[in-house]
């Protein structure tokens, strides 16, 4: 017998309410349940990063969670980051400005990795931010292009604080 | 064509397995440890019990671990602190590793503990990793059984109708095993607070930040009056089928004065007697024991100065 669990989670500030298998991974409900498909999946035993989302407002991995886990906690995604369709996020906006990406398969993990830290350290060095995207894996730029831009997103953040 | 197209993987409908990784299993998630124990009391060997899952929940992924039903201990909150009580630190098991990692307590009193932490994988493992998950899992080549060990922490083990504690050196019971009862769980750990006259080190080579390490030790030294060697412990990571403690290692410091010739002779004999490492893909077990050599002498170093500095 399959067992089914009620559960009710809150995305980027917006409650969802499914029953879910306690196997289904917490990345997977985000994907496929509710349709934010902003949040990848690359390794799927927690090395990559690339699911990386918020947690209680902690990143976390979300390919080694489970969905019933996350009953009655709050999530966010990369897709809490903009304001509108029209203004991204300032941290976005780094990335963007200094080619912090190429085929952007990392880059929602590295964002959410990011915007915690930045927050809490506003003024970070180049060797933090190394220490501080440690955790997640990208193929294609060689990080110098991800440093700069989250070099360049702690002023932007600092300036908009 | 739309026959075809329609074959393909595409719809969680059509494949709902596909979005299924781990095998099928019960869940329970109790709000409180004495409801744990009762699953525990039922189901034994059966309940297997989930803290951070950052170890377990990757396995599961692989199928490599199959559990029939998962307790899940995250809802139950009394098992997450960090206290001072008769000489100790005393860690609830569920209490998370990025917890422990920013603690005043921990950083003041069991400083080993403090400066291994941030070795754990990556800080987004160390948001959900828990201390005693970690200790219960008893990988080898992790951080915090070596720490455990060279501390000497007690184990505080409870099942349904009573508790009993373990000595860290009886509760390692090889590759990935603890000496926990099947009706038992691990609820909280106690690190004994750093003596007078002590110094620690941990170090460790990964080749990136936050991977496996292919080498590392946690090291301890206590000196007398005169400034020679009274203690000594150097636990190694990831060189056996669970934290090595270097015994003669240790004991060939003991009433010497701790120098680099002391250090250097100390890293030998336990890189070359105390331990057997197996090797693997990235290190040749050659190149484990000559790691474990220059990091007991560094280990040893830093450890003495630590020592000196806190007289």
């Amino acid at each position: 017998m399959t067992q089914s669990l009620p559960i009710t989670v809150s995305i980027n500030g917006k409650a969802y309410e499914k029953s879910v298998e306690p196997r289904l991974l917490l990345a997977d409900f985000i994907r496929h349940e509710v349709g934010l498909t902003g949040t990848h999946i690359g390794c799927e035993h927690g090395v990559c990063g690339a699911c990386t989302i918020l947690f209680d407002g902690k990143p976390v991995r979300s390919c080694i969670m489970l969905a019933v886990q996350a009953d009655g906690h709050e999530l966010m995604t990369v897709e809490g980051l903009a304001k509108s369709e029209e203004e991204m996020h300032p941290l976005q906006n780094a990335f963007w400005e200094v080619h912090g990406l190429q085929c952007g398969f990392c880059t929602p993990g590295f964002l959410m990795t990011l915007l915690p830290y930045l927050q809490e350290n506003a003024d970070p060095s180049e060797t933090e931010i190394r220490e501080a995207i440690s955790g997640n894996l990208c193929r294609c730029t060689g990080y110098q292009h991800i440093v700069d831009a989250a070099l360049l997103a702690a002023k932007k953040m600092q300036a908009n604080s | 064509m739309l026959g075809l197209l329609s074959f393909l993987p595409t719809t969680k409908i059509a494949y709902p397995h596909l979005l299924m990784k781990p095998a099928p299993f019960e869940y329970f998630a109790p709000d409180s440890l004495e409801a744990a124990l009762e699953l525990k009391a039922q189901h034994g060997d059966e309940g297997k019990p989930l803290a951070g899952g950052q170890s377990l929940i990757p396995a599961m992924n692989f199928r490599v671990a199959q559990p029939s039903l998962l307790i899940d201990l995250n809802r139950i909150d009394d098992l997450r602190y960090i206290r001072k009580q008769n000489g100790e630190v005393r860690i609830g098991a569920m209490t998370l590793q990025s917890q422990a990692e920013h603690d005043n307590l921990v950083e003041k009193h069991a400083p080993l503990l403090h400066e291994a932490i941030p070795n754990i994988a990556h800080s987004q493992i160390r948001n959900r990793g828990t201390v005693g998950g970690s200790l219960a899992h008893a990988d080898p080549a992790a951080e915090l059984p070596v720490v455990a060990l060279a501390l000497d922490a007690r184990f505080h083990a409870r099942n349904k109708g009573g508790e009993r504690w373990i000595e860290a050196k009886d509760f390692f019971a090889g590759l990935f095993a603890n000496s926990l009862q099947t009706n038992e769980l691990l609820v909280e750990i106690a690190f004994p607070e750093m003596p007078a006259n002590t110094g620690t080190s941990f170090m460790e080579v990964a080749r990136r930040s936050g991977d496996y390490a292919l080498a590392g030790l946690a090291a301890l030294l206590t000196l007398d009056k005169e400034g020679k060697c009274a203690k000594a412990r150097l636990v190694y990571l990831n060189v056996g089928d669970g934290p090595v403690d270097a015994v003669q290692a240790a004991s060939s410091l003991i009433g010497k004065k701790p120098n680099a010739a002391a250090f250097q002779e100390a890293g030998q004999i336990a890189s070359q007697k105390d331990m057997s490492p197996l090797g693997n893909l990235h290190a040749t077990a050659d190149y484990q024991r000559h790691l474990s050599a220059v990091l007991t002498e560094r280990a040893l170093t830093q450890a003495l100065e630590r020592a000196q500095a806190r007289k």
